[in-house]
């Protein structure tokens, strides 16, 4: 893994988000909710802070509901590896409108950087052609983001991609942990009531 | 399985089609198989086969921060499975509604499912989930309803526990 390029985590997600703007955004818990909230705050972005392993049959419930937006889950590899079996249940689904990414670093970085599973073998890539997401793919330069989006905004299959990205921690930038607040301002940015 | 279908399962279809449930996911239940089968049959609802419960607690959350009402259907087993998933529902107050087909109560042949189906309700209440029990077959969809409304005009978190008794004895020989 060591050998691959690596992108710099925060240049990406923020020139993914410049390219999404109408994307419903899920991140998982940890850095990936800092580098969406730190590309700029908005309604439509929902940052878990718990429910690892819930970001993506998050977003395909969300994709389901609203299946004419963009739904983008941005999360981490050790919340994907903990919620894998989600693969399966949206491979089976395939909603056009669902796109996953995950920034890869190999590590647990919210815990002291120990080595995940991505480090030790397993392929997310591999996993998820296997859950017959068939468009699944590697991301290694910042410019992927481009592509990335460019699926996002075609709404034209299920795409999954894992972004090789460096074991870096960038300064903190912390979202609302309010999750009423999350949940009742996204759904009004979609003209729906609270609760 | 197959045979004849009780009233009280075509009783939870029409609840959830009255109910406007736009999204039925679970990891199958003989007791749940005719509502599936149903659901699967409607252009309207969408059905979900999960790999494990908690990803329906994930789901549901997300068809509502979209819209939609989204209804789980599990057996008592799969509730363990879904216990930190549960936090999500009370961190953000979604609404939240499992049908739970219980096991381990009642002419149980296989003792593994004891300690779970057991231990289902406290778990549930435990995390912040209203629990209603039905017995009867004539009140499933009374209670079932009061469930959808609890939820998504309240927005509350119910679990509807449906008794073993209710699904009668589980035949273990094969043909």
């Amino acid at each position: 893994m060591s050998a691959k390029a690596t992108v710099e985590r925060r240049a990406f997600v923020a020139r993914l988000m410049g390219g999404i703007p109408d994307a419903l955004v899920v991140t998982g818990l940890g850095s990936p909710a800092y580098d969406v909230f730190a590309a700029g705050d908005r309604d439509a972005s929902f940052y878990l802070w718990g429910a690892m392993g819930g970001a993506a049959p998050m977003g395909l419930g969300l994709a389901l509901a609203q299946p004419g937006k963009p739904v983008v889950v941005i999360t981490g590899d050790g919340e994907m590896l903990m919620g894998m079996g989600s693969l399966a249940t949206i491979g089976a689904q395939r909603p056009v409108n669902l796109t996953i990414v995950v920034l890869d670093n190999g590590h647990y970085g919210e815990t002291g950087m120990q080595p995940s599973h991505t480090s030790l073998g397993t392929s997310l890539v591999t996993v998820a052609k296997g859950c017959g997401i068939e468009d699944a793919f590697p991301v290694d330069r910042l410019e992927g983001a481009d592509d990335v989006a460019r699926r996002v905004n075609a709404r034209d299959g299920t795409a999954f991609a894992v972004v090789t990205i460096a074991a870096e921690e960038p300064p903190r930038a912390l979202p609302a942990r309010d999750g009423v607040y999350l949940k009742n301002r996204f759904r009004a940015k979609l003209g729906l009531p609270p609760f | 399985m197959g045979g004849e279908v009780a009233q009280w399962q075509e009783d939870l279809y029409r609840v959830l089609k009255a109910g406007r449930i736009g999204q039925v996911a679970y990891v199958p239940d003989a007791g749940h198989a005719h509502l599936i089968r149903r659901v699967q049959a409607d252009p309207d609802i969408r059905d979900i086969v999960l790999t494990t419960e908690e990803e329906g607690v994930a789901l549901a959350a997300g068809a509502w921060l979209g819209g939609q009402r989204a209804v789980l259907l599990m057996q008592s087993s799969g509730v363990g499975n879904c216990v930190n998933m549960f936090s999500l529902l009370r961190s953000c107050r979604f609404p939240f509604v499992a049908l739970v087909t219980m096991r381990g109560e009642y002419a149980e042949f296989n003792p593994w499912q004891g300690p779970m189906g057991r231990g289902s309700q406290e778990a549930m209440e435990l995390m912040g989930i209203a629990v209603h029990r039905v017995s009867e077959p004539g009140a499933v969809a009374e209670v079932v309803s009061a469930a959808l409304d609890a939820a998504f005009l309240a927005g509350d978190r119910v679990a509807v526990l449906l008794s073993q008794s209710l699904l009668g004895r589980k035949k273990w020989e094969r043909k």
